[in-house]
């Protein structure tokens, strides 16, 4: 079975919401939309307070190259405009909406009927996934047009659809691809077309078997999209990993999969795609996992955007006497909030409740020279060597020896016997290299 | 609501921890100190425990009074190097000279440097020669192994490699040495005079087996360690026969099993690479090899393995890890 090669963990699944079917959750009262919810420039607000609002209205638009539209997730009234923290533990500009009522754009096709026909030419598909605010919906949240639009001079062959969701806990993307598989797969071929590709290759883990044959079912109907089953294996949701192990072509250091002939993007942004193109629905709701091992109904939920972790919590069971951390994403990239009162935007994949027992590091001990964190990292690095370098605050030393490779996967804190916090220290060395490096092409 | 813990990720650990791979290694250990026990008896086991009581308070008494650190003797770090020492040494040792090798092992070795993980050599290595070069003559008198029950005053003898040597340089052929030299069979199941640990290589390789099972070391080491000592005595036993013995007989007699599942494996003091591991391994036998058949020990593989350890640092910038996407030039 395929996998990719160097390095990689294998983390307890935990998969506990893998048979809860996706349930809607009711309209929040308020919502609050940060408006940058995407990997690039702020977007430009276009609304006032006190204005009022439909479900799926712009509330800001892009003016960037790199940068996403923002619609209302629900109907009602603009409370104020101010700044929040979102997930990401940044301070944004968001929009406070009071909702009212439930009343959508008229553009809008609520009907569940799948419509397969691919009307709109290629470059029809890549404005109006612009317009609709369609970003990657694995996590880093990069606008979806952009990667359609391939740079001059170069050509992509194949597109590639991640499916992977190696995360533990995280069963969002496997959800949709049960319950939306047609849509998704419709969705697929969109992306196929907007991109000029003939061949679409779907990689999903061999956890989710149920998902593999389902869609290996479907996609009997529909012209170059092939479902390949993969060894369970971290980090094979990073994009340079899920490439090698599909199609092995290794992406260089520091580009891009165009580089390879490759564009890839993540199922549930798939059923994204299909609903902006074929029912004119703006990026305004997503599938959310609520789960944790203390967690009395680990869901997975159908939510408006900017509606608060609080509430998703609530639905879930109530957050339990000893959480000790929750978590925005999976246990091995997410990021740890400080505050419930956050909304959920684009990028939120879970939520993730650790107890007090769970939250704890493990005591750290001096480095035994085991090697377990260069035998395990996917990217060929050698972490104990860039952790030390940059808590000597050797970045010289850090660059030359790749720190800016380093996906911040995890597997090296992961596997560390000694419990060394090995992730800190290569943030801490990529933040100052990348300073450095900022500061050299700017002098 | 308490408040909530907010760290970077990762937010799980593995189930890899250092009292774990520490621990694991005393296990994989216990085989061969329990063959020790049954041929040597007695002594073997107040040696062992001398060394590993020795280890263990000197480590404490450094870390406490001298480092003021918490002392993190239950880590398991300093019960591997006491076992190891004692595995190194002949049963008959007298006790003080066993004291004074854990004191270099513990302070000299290992504390001196900063402790567990910052040592260059390894430290019962370095016990071990410094009680060779002290102590010549109680480190290479030898009981003979006799299984526990035979009430007898334990006769002494030279290893089978010191056979070998002496009769060797005296101009005698291997085939006029073979009766004096223990079998095949006997070297590999054990009753061989050696150090303790040196007495069952199938000990000491169940032991090593456990280790990779347990993904404590891997294969490089060990593997390329004793494939360079198999086919470089083979060369120069093809070449002279009654010169060379067989590499079977390199193989199995002497330290070398106990070097090279043990001793070269030793994760602070090795490389950290898989490429690193093999040019390591393949350091350790060419220079053990050298020593043996030219050099004036009748062993090499200490010798080896600490030359091996210097060169480590100089491994680990050589031998870099195949880096994902690089560009080959």
């Amino acid at each position: 079975m395929k996998t990719f090669k160097i390095g990689g963990v294998h983390p307890e699944e935990n998969k506990l919401a893998s048979n809860k079917a996706i349930e809607v959750l009711p309209i929040p009262q308020k919502v609050c939309i940060p408006i940058t919810q995407h990997l690039g420039a702020p977007s430009t607000l276009v609304v006032e307070k006190g204005a009022n609002v439909k479900v799926g209205q712009l509330l800001a638009k892009a003016d960037a190259f790199i940068c996403a539209n923002v619609h209302s997730s629900v109907s009602g009234k603009i409370s104020k405009i101010d700044t929040t923290t979102d997930t990401s533990g940044y301070r944004k500009t968001s929009v406070f909406i009071d909702v009212e009522g439930d009343e959508w754009e008229e553009s809008i096709d609520k009907s569940d009927a799948i419509i397969k026909e691919i009307k709109l030419s290629k470059e029809e598909i890549i404005a109006k996934i612009k317009d609709m605010g369609i970003v990657g919906l694995g996590g880093a949240t990069f606008p979806t047009h952009v990667k359609l639009m391939v740079p001059q001079g170069k050509k992509a062959d194949v597109l590639i659809i991640n499916g992977v969701e190696c995360e533990p806990y995280l069963t969002s993307d496997h959800r949709v691809m049960l319950e939306k598989g047609e849509e998704m797969l419709v969705g697929v071929s969109i992306l196929m077309k907007g991109l000029g590709v003939e061949k679409a290759m779907i990689g999903i883990e061999n956890n989710k078997a149920d998902a593999i044959s389902h869609l290996q079912n479907l996609s009997g109907n529909f012209n170059g999209i092939e479902v390949h089953a993969l060894k369970v294996k971290y980090p094979q949701g990073a994009e340079k990993q899920l490439i090698k192990a599909l199609i092995n072509r290794e992406v260089p250091a520091g580009k891009l999969p165009i580089e390879v002939g490759c564009v890839v993007s993540n199922a549930g942004t798939a059923f994204a795609v299909y609903e902006a193109i074929q029912k004119n629905k703006p990026l305004f709701e997503r599938v959310v996992t609520v789960t944790g091992k203390s967690v009395k109904k680990p869901s997975n939920f159908m939510v408006r955007l900017g509606v608060a972790v609080n509430e998703l919590i609530e639905r879930a069971g109530g957050l339990p006497e000893d959480t000790g951390k929750v978590i925005s994403g999976g246990p091995m990239m997410g990021k740890s909030l400080n505050s419930l009162d956050v909304p959920v935007v684009k990028g939120t994949s879970g939520i993730l409740i650790m107890t007090q027992k769970e939250s704890k590091r493990v005591e750290i001990q001096n480095c035994i020279r085991c090697g377990k964190c260069i035998t395990v990292c996917p990217m060929g690095l050698e972490p104990y060597l860039l952790a030390q370098v940059a808590e000597n605050a050797n970045f010289e030393t850090a660059e030359n020896e790749r720190v800016m490779d380093c996906i911040e996967c995890g597997s090296c804190h992961y596997t560390c016997p000694s419990g060394r916090p090995l992730l800190d220290y290569l943030r801490v060395g990529k933040n100052k290299v990348g300073q450095i490096i900022r500061n050299r092409a700017n002098n | 609501m308490n408040l909530l813990t907010v760290s970077g990720s990762p937010h799980v650990h593995g189930d890899q921890s250092l009292k774990k791979i520490m621990w694991g290694v005393v296990i994989a250990m216990l085989p061969a100190m329990l063959v020790s026990f049954w041929y040597f008896g007695l002594p073997a086991i107040i040696i062992t425990l001398t060394a590993v009581i020795s280890c263990l308070v000197f480590e404490y008494l450094i870390q406490k009074f001298l480092l003021k650190q918490n002392p993190t003797i239950t880590d398991g770090s300093a019960v591997i190097t006491g076992m190891l020492l004692a595995f190194n040494v002949p049963s008959s040792l007298p006790l003080w000279q066993m004291v004074i090798g854990a004191l270099v092992a513990i302070g000299i070795a290992k504390m001196s440097y900063g402790g567990l993980g910052k040592n260059p050599f390894n430290p019962a290595l370095v016990g071990r020669v410094f009680l060779l070069i002290s102590f010549p003559v109680d480190m290479t008198l030898w009981p003979l192994p006799k299984p526990v029950w035979t009430m007898v005053d334990a006769i002494t003898g030279p290893t089978s490699l010191g056979v070998l040597k002496e009769g060797v340089a005296k101009g005698d052929t291997v085939s006029q040495l073979a009766s004096q030299l223990p079998s095949l069979q006997d070297l590999f199941i054990g009753g061989v005079g050696g150090s303790l640990g040196e007495v069952s290589a199938a000990a000491l390789i169940l032991g090593g087996l456990y280790m990779i099972f347990r993904k404590i070391i891997t294969w490089h080491i060990p593997v390329s360690f004793i494939a360079t000592v198999a086919i470089f005595t083979g060369i120069m036993w093809q070449v002279n026969p009654e010169h060379y013995i067989n590499p079977m007989f390199h193989l199995l007699a002497g330290g070398l099993m106990l070097g090279a599942i043990f001793m070269a494996t030793d994760m602070v003091t090795s490389p950290m690479t898989y490429k690193g591991m093999i040019v390591y391994g393949i350091g350790c036998g060419v220079l053990t090899v050298l020593i043996r058949l030219w050099g004036s020990y009748p062993e090499g593989v200490s010798f080896a393995i600490l030359i091996m350890n210097a060169v480590t640092p100089l491994i680990n910038k050589g031998f870099k890890p195949k880096r994902f996407g690089e560009v080959v030039k």
